[in-house]
């Protein structure tokens, strides 16, 4: 599978909820439409709520990665404004 | 303007929910809005507008606490009885959120002054407790074009509506003239308990927030009626009158009136 090249990547390791979607929503927002965003995080619980608040706000989740022990990486396209 | 680090965590709640966003805290962040009394009303509409962040609040009132006020006006505290009502709006205020910057003004509008005080904010508040206060805030908003939120309270009923200059009715589309005095309650008439203002000046702060932020529908050629007792609300349609003395098609009043002579004992 070809591999996705992220326009801008953020490290939001040790914040917890709600900051980590706060964190991934303002960087999002600065974006242009179809542009993508990778999110590196270790908080478990923002694994699986970041995904779906972003499908909540329309945006595509292209990937959800455990990379190692303790991280995620977490790809989303900007689908809308 | 970027949001700084302790602003993502004050208004992290804000920027979760999908209809506000970073963008829209920006918004209110550099929105401007003006009140009319720092009451019953005024007290809540400003604490939850300065908790919001919204940047700029000017803050009109020429009066000083009462005891007999704090039964109601939040903003205001026992130690400051005989402070004014604005200076003191301005403590609480920015206590409450340093990002707000509160201008206290502390005259008595008119319509020499009114249209001078309202220039450089975006949305009008009116929270007076007087009818040609509020005849006078109506026409200067339709005067200059600027969005109005109007709430009144009395014993447990209260009222708002969103006046947008224009686009929809004003209060002269619903009473083209202030009552006669005698109509109006004097003041051993007028009691209204303590959390009604809490309720309606709540419900003024929503709609400004509203506006600043362009989501939802403002209570624009609509009245909503809150019957404290029967815990009940009730939205009454006020289409926008063509002979309207001040917004119709062919306005009478082209400039602003007092009716403060005709006035001087009704307060409440």
């Amino acid at each position: 599978m070809e591999e996705i090249k992220p326009d801008k990547t953020i490290n939001i390791k040790g914040l917890v909820c709600p900051y980590t979607f706060v964190k991934s929503k303002l960087a999002i927002e600065d974006m242009e439409v179809g542009e993508v965003l990778e999110i590196v995080l270790d908080y478990p619980e923002a694994s699986r709520s970041i995904p779906k608040s972003m499908e909540d706000h329309g945006h595509k989740v292209l990937k959800v990665e455990k990379v190692n022990d303790t991280d995620w990486v977490i790809v989303i396209r900007k689908e809308r404004d | 303007m970027e949001l700084n680090d302790e602003q993502i965590h004050r208004y992290s709640r804000h920027i979760i929910l999908p209809e506000v966003g970073g963008k829209g805290q920006k918004r209110l962040l550099s929105a401007r809005v003006i009140m009319v009394g720092a009451g019953g009303l005024g007290c809540p509409v400003g604490y939850y507008l300065a908790a919001a962040g919204v940047g700029t609040l000017g803050v009109i009132d020429n009066d000083t606490i009462e005891l007999s006020n704090l039964q109601r006006q939040i903003a205001h505290s026992t130690e400051r009885v005989g402070m004014h009502k604005a200076d003191s709006a301005k403590k609480t205020f920015e206590a409450l959120n340093p990002d707000v910057n509160v201008i206290a003004i502390k005259e008595r509008i008119s319509k020499d002054n009114i249209l001078d005080l309202i220039k450089d904010y975006d949305i009008v508040v009116d929270g007076s407790d007087n009818f040609p206060t509020r005849y006078l805030v109506n026409d200067a908003c339709v005067l200059s074009g600027k969005p109005l939120v109007s709430g009144a309270i009395l014993r447990f009923e209260g009222q708002v509506t969103t006046i947008l200059p224009g686009e929809g009715h004003c209060y002269r589309c619903l009473f083209e003239e202030p009552p006669p005095p005698g109509l109006v309650p004097s003041c051993q008439e007028a009691g209204v308990l303590g959390a009604l203002p809490g309720v309606i000046g709540g419900l003024q702060a929503m709609e400004v927030l509203k506006l600043i932020l362009g989501k939802g529908e403002p209570l624009k050629n609509r009245l909503l009626i809150y019957d404290a007792l029967k815990a009940s609300f009730r939205k009454v349609k006020i289409p926008k009158n063509p002979k309207c003395p001040v917004c119709g098609d062919e306005p009478t009043i082209r400039e602003l009136h007092d009716y403060e002579a005709e006035y001087c004992q009704v307060r409440f």
